[in-house]
């Protein structure tokens, strides 16, 4: 590989309970959309967490090649503070950095209008709708134009009908802004119609157990879904990840 | 519109028969005065019953005052640093489960005893610290992990975690233990008249020994009527503060 953003190598995580990941060799391309797909607790979010350096590696070594500042999180529930406004959640990150208010706030307008919160930036967090929140939690992620964004199972507390429509908003932001992409899913699904590589994981303690490269343009075309290449790769991954589980238990 | 009229049927039910077994049993009033008797002693006495309130409310609110100022300075110090903590909690711990009217002497001969009042103060604001202090400790670790994960990804400064994350995030804590203190306030306040009990404290606990040890029952009963309505009212008061600080501070 020419250039890495971010990669874990021989990497090992030990919790008080036992081993939780590892160990695991994993690379990601600048602008590359990678999918990370387990059985819960296999440590995919551990994985996620060491890419973002929030935490360290027992063993082996997590290297990242975009700083502080590049590297975005978006978490299962939106995260966002109660107490301050839509635009000012989105700004926070700016403004820890040492912005100015005023021009941290217009980026984070910019942002809301991007993510389609245009209307909503005064709201506070607790009036906004679940699909609203997350939207929010994007553009903070966004705002600082990261070049690594980590999604820890971003929809998963949504409904399907939003969580599709912010899959498409997600891809559609990641094909302006470029940031190397790591989503990490439950859902096969999900999982093949966001990446352009989806990593199995095996159940925990998390290795991988095989990738599956997924063609097309990174937006994906109407109807996607029911295309036969999506349905080949979606069985495909389900099988990898059936025998993965199967081999654990 | 039911459930305001269930409780005021349930008090006037009880009040008649109150009345009426005190007359047919012809109770002395000195044992038990019938609420009409008390009534009239209220009557004739409000004003001076109004200011005693008004005394211990003031003393109550000045302790709440102090005491928020003492345990939200020391729950600051404290949440900075684990040792402090671990030296400071047990300490206040005890000091909490010391009952009030066993250090009320002690504080009553520290404060002079030309100045009763300041005795009162000090014990009632001994009582309110600890809701306030636990309050202020408890909000200031009630920091949403996740969040507090993005402000290390946003490499944020200690200061900057601590005035935009932490202070923050102790709002809701810090309302109730608020709330909490100011009930226990007005029973410090009272606890510590009846033991300082001298006549430079003109609260309400001194109204009470004052018409107990002229067993004038009936002023008692009148005393304790106002006490009970203040208690309410400044827990209403609190309640409604609470909550409308807890809107604005999440939006609503």
């Amino acid at each position: 590989m020419t250039s890495t953003i971010a990669s874990l190598a021989g990497v090992e995580v030990d919790y008080a309970r036992g081993r939780a990941l590892g160990p695991v060799d994993l690379a990601l391309a600048p602008g590359e959309i990678v999918a990370l797909v387990g059985p819960s607790g296999c440590g995919k979010s551990t994985a996620l967490r060491l890419l973002a350096g929030l935490e360290a590696p027992t063993r082996g070594q997590a290297t990242r090649a975009a700083g502080r500042g590049e590297t975005s999180v978006v978490f299962q529930a939106p995260t966002l503070a109660p107490w301050l406004s839509a635009r000012d959640n989105v700004a926070l990150p700016l403004e820890l950095a040492g912005a100015a208010t005023a021009e941290a706030r217009a980026a984070a307008d910019e942002a809301l209008r991007k993510v389609g919160l245009g209307g909503a930036l005064t709201v506070r967090p607790a009036q906004l709708s679940g699909g609203m929140a997350m939207r929010a939690s994007l553009a903070r992620a966004l705002v600082t134009r990261p070049r690594l964004l980590l999604l820890d199972e971003p929809f998963a507390a949504l409904d399907e009908i939003t969580r599709r429509a912010l899959a498409d908003d997600v891809l559609a932001l990641a094909a302006e802004l470029t940031p190397a992409v790591v989503f990490v899913t439950h859902n096969v699904e999900e999982a093949v119609y966001m990446a352009r590589r989806v990593v199995v994981m095996t159940p925990g303690p998390g290795r991988i157990a095989g990738e599956i490269a997924i063609d097309g343009p990174v937006v994906r075309p109407p109807g996607f879904r029911v295309t036969e290449a999506f349905r080949a790769a979606a069985e495909t991954v389900s099988a990898l990840l059936a025998r993965a589980t199967e081999r654990a238990a | 519109m039911k459930r305001v009229l269930a409780p005021l049927i349930l008090v006037a039910v009880l009040l008649g028969g109150w009345e009426i077994a005190c007359r047919i049993l012809a109770v002395p009033s000195y044992l038990l005065p019938t609420p009409s008797a008390i009534w009239s002693a209220f009557l004739a006495s409000w004003p001076l019953l109004l200011g005693s309130a008004w005394a211990t409310l003031s003393t109550a609110l000045l302790a709440l005052v102090i005491a928020s100022l003492v345990a939200c300075a020391l729950a600051l110090a404290v949440s900075l640093n684990n040792l402090l903590e671990d030296a400071v909690r047990p300490i206040a711990v005890t000091l909490q489960v010391t009952p009030l009217v066993a250090i009320a002497p002690l504080v009553t001969i520290w404060a002079g005893i030309d100045h009763p009042e300041r005795a009162v103060i000090g014990l009632a604001a001994v009582v309110a610290f600890f809701p306030i202090f636990s309050g202020a400790l408890t909000g200031l670790k009630a920091v949403d992990p996740d969040l507090a994960r993005l402000f290390d990804l946003y490499g944020a400064s200690p200061l900057q975690r601590l005035i935009r994350l932490r202070l923050p995030s102790a709002v809701p804590a810090l309302l109730e233990g608020h709330k909490v203190a100011a009930g226990l306030a007005v029973i410090g306040a009272v606890v510590a008249e009846f033991v300082a009990g001298s006549g430079g404290a003109q609260g309400l606990a001194w109204r009470i020994l004052e018409a107990y040890n002229r067993l004038q029952t009936a002023k008692v009963f009148a005393a304790l009527l106002t006490l009970a309505v203040l208690g309410v009212i400044l827990h209403t008061a609190m309640e409604w503060l609470e909550r409308r600080l807890l809107d604005s501070w999440r939006g609503r």
